[in-house]
């Protein structure tokens, strides 16, 4: 079985984001990146289904960005991933179109199933994954936090709903993306990061995927919304007591 | 303009997430033609509700009795090129995400979500949404139709009942055509005498100060429950198994803007400020005088909630 896990390299989320001075985009001086942790749940998850999965599992990291994108290859890499292919692309791309390029290189690479992050928490969309579903007409399963390989091919995943935990059963092939607990990534040691080094990481340009960009988003401006609160330190119950029920009066 | 919405319901009725949706169509254009989808199986009473609020259109059958993105994907792009329509819109929830970016891969991938504003720019629609969990809103344009939407409900008032009673369409569904990818299987959840989370007034959110789950039902479910309001918890919670995933608030789980969000033992991480900081009130107590929450509090006590909030919860039941 083939699977294949996608990896974006997204700005750190515990750091501080600022944006360029014409406000169309962020600030990514010294900002360091990552694995978008959904990603990284992702590949664990793939690791952890070649580890109790009967057959042979094949995994390949796709990742579609800036050249640094091969570092965070190297990650999933480290993590156990067998090879990587990197896209190269140096500007915004939608959900939509990142959906066109999966689309393109799942024909090419032929997995039987692909496993995302639910979302990615720089564009926070959460689309790319259902839309790669619509356009390969792929059994769906978003918000994954569990998945359990049946026998003949079939598959049980749980999902996160806002309603609680729903059960789906599907047959391969299938998209799958990640919500939070579906695992806890391991972190890559030392010497499978230096093995890391020597695995292939393919690039292939878009031309030769036959895959041209149509642009459906445009981002004009971006702005930093501030929130005023009065940050007031209140010492006595009583006090809390008053500010709560003049909040439960208004309006 | 022709708006398509995709309606969410309950038992009975209408979620108050699709009204908001419902509102945020009429605001992008008052002369909208719109029409509120509602999909299911053996929905009379839901029905009845939802032509209180906008022109109904019913897919009901056998054959969409459960919510699979597959089936209801290709339902929804059937009926939007049926229709005509130039907007297929619906409220930011898990069932809205997972189908309409769906049907938005088969529609030509003209989409965003979690729309918190909009602006009209010479006939040209401008939408407002969150990224890096919320630190930053950038405003987008969609290129070409039709356009696919998701709307955070707190940022639209559900829509106004004007009394009318709208028109409903029953639609020809053919089981045949439908895909058949994915069987349901059942939902999980824990049922709760409490308001959910992103409808209630109040909110009382604990988070890792919370040891285990008969101490979060004290405490947090304790002052819930003498405001009543709802309760919320942090991922760490969610994490351990102390709550269950559809109580997170934040960046990756639920959006909240009560009248009064209170957050116990709850440090303040960018992710959970995300689904919490537009709340009208925001009441913290932690024991770190430090705590990041504090900077988007209204009020913050310092103290350990397990002393602080039992004398509060005492404080309102004597009232
Ligand atoms: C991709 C991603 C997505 C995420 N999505 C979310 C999300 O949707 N929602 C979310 O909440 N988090 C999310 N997180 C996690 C987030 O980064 C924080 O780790 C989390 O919110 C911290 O939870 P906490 O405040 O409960 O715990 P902590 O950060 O550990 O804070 C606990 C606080 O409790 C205080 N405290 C301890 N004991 C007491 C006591 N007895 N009395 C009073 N105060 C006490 C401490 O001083 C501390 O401030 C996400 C993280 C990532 C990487």
């Amino acid at each position: 079985m083939k699977i294949l896990v996608t990896c974006k390299r997204v700005p750190d989320p515990d750091q501080k984001i600022r944006l360029q001075a014409d406000s169309r985009e962020i600030d990514s001086e010294n900002l360091p990146y990552i694995l978008n942790p959904f990603d990284a749940i992702a590949v664990e998850e793939s690791l952890r289904i070649r580890e109790t999965h009967g057959e042979p599992v094949e995994i390949v990291a796709i990742g579609i960005g800036v050249e640094e994108c091969d570092k965070t290859l190297r990650t999933a890499l480290a993590m156990g991933a067998d090879r990587a292919v990197l896209i190269p692309w140096d500007s915004f791309l939608d959900p939509w179109n990142v959906s066109g390029i999966l689309e393109k290189i799942i024909q090419r690479e032929n997995p039987s199933l692909v496993l995302m992050g639910k979302q990615a928490v720089d564009g926070d969309s959460n689309q790319t994954g259902q839309m790669l579903a619509a356009r390969l007409g792929w059994a769906q399963a978003t918000f994954a936090s569990r998945i359990e390989f049946q026998s003949g091919g079939k598959l049980k995943v749980e999902r996160e709903t806002d309603s609680g935990i729903e059960t789906l059963g599907l047959n391969l092939p299938a998209i799958i993306t990640a919500d939070l607990r579906l695992n806890e990534p391991r972190y890559a040691s030392l010497p499978s990061i230096m093995k890391a080094r020597k695995k292939p990481i393919e690039r292939i340009e878009t031309s030769e995927l036959g895959w041209a960009p149509d642009p459906k988003v445009e981002i004009i401006n971006m702005s930093m919304p501030q929130t005023s609160r009065k940050k007031v330190r209140l010492t006595d119950i009583s006090d809390l007591v008053a500010r709560i029920k003049e909040a439960l009066k208004t309006n | 303009m022709k708006i398509l919405i995709l309606g969410e319901y309950e038992k009975n009725g209408m979620k108050r997430a699709t009204q908001s949706a419902i509102r945020f169509a009429q605001s992008i254009d008052p002369d909208a033609e719109i029409e509120t989808i509602v999909i299911g199986w053996q929905m009379d009473s839901v029905i009845q509700d939802f032509k209180r609020w906008s022109n109904v259109l019913i897919a009901d059958h056998e054959s969409l009795a459960v919510p699979t993105a597959d089936r209801y994907g290709r339902l929804l792009k059937t009926i939007v090129l049926e229709r005509n329509a130039d907007i297929l819109l619906g409220a930011t929830t898990t069932f809205c995400k997972d189908v309409l970016a769906n049907a938005a891969g088969q529609l030509g991938g003209a989409m965003v979500g979690d729309i918190i504003g909009h602006d009209n720019r010479d006939g040209e629609l401008l939408f407002q949404r969150p990224m890096y969990a919320g630190s930053v809103v950038a405003t987008v344009r969609l290129i070409g139709t039709p356009k696919i939407l998701t709307v955070r409900p707190s940022s639209y008032p559900p829509s106004a009942e004007t009394g009318e009673i709208f028109t409903t369409t029953k639609m020809e569904i053919d089981a045949a055509v439908l895909p058949d990818l994915v069987r349901y299987e059942g939902l999980r959840s824990q049922s709760s005498s409490r308001p959910d989370v992103t409808e209630a007034r109040v909110v009382v959110s604990g988070g890792r100060a919370l040891k285990n789950s008969e101490d979060f039902e004290t405490i947090v479910g304790g002052l819930a429950d003498a405001l009543c309001g709802a309760t919320g918890s942090s991922r760490v919670l969610v994490d351990n198994g102390i709550t269950p995933n559809e109580l997170q608030v934040g960046q990756t789980g639920k959006i909240v803007a009560p009248d009064l969000y209170v957050a116990l033992g709850i440090s303040g991480a960018i992710q959970h400020l995300a689904g919490m900081k537009n709340s009208k009130t925001i009441i913290a107590i932690n024991n770190d005088s430090e705590a990041p929450i504090f900077d988007v509090s209204d009020y913050g006590m310092v103290g350990d909630i397990y002393q602080i909030v039992p004398d509060l919860i005492k404080a309102f039941h004597a009232d």
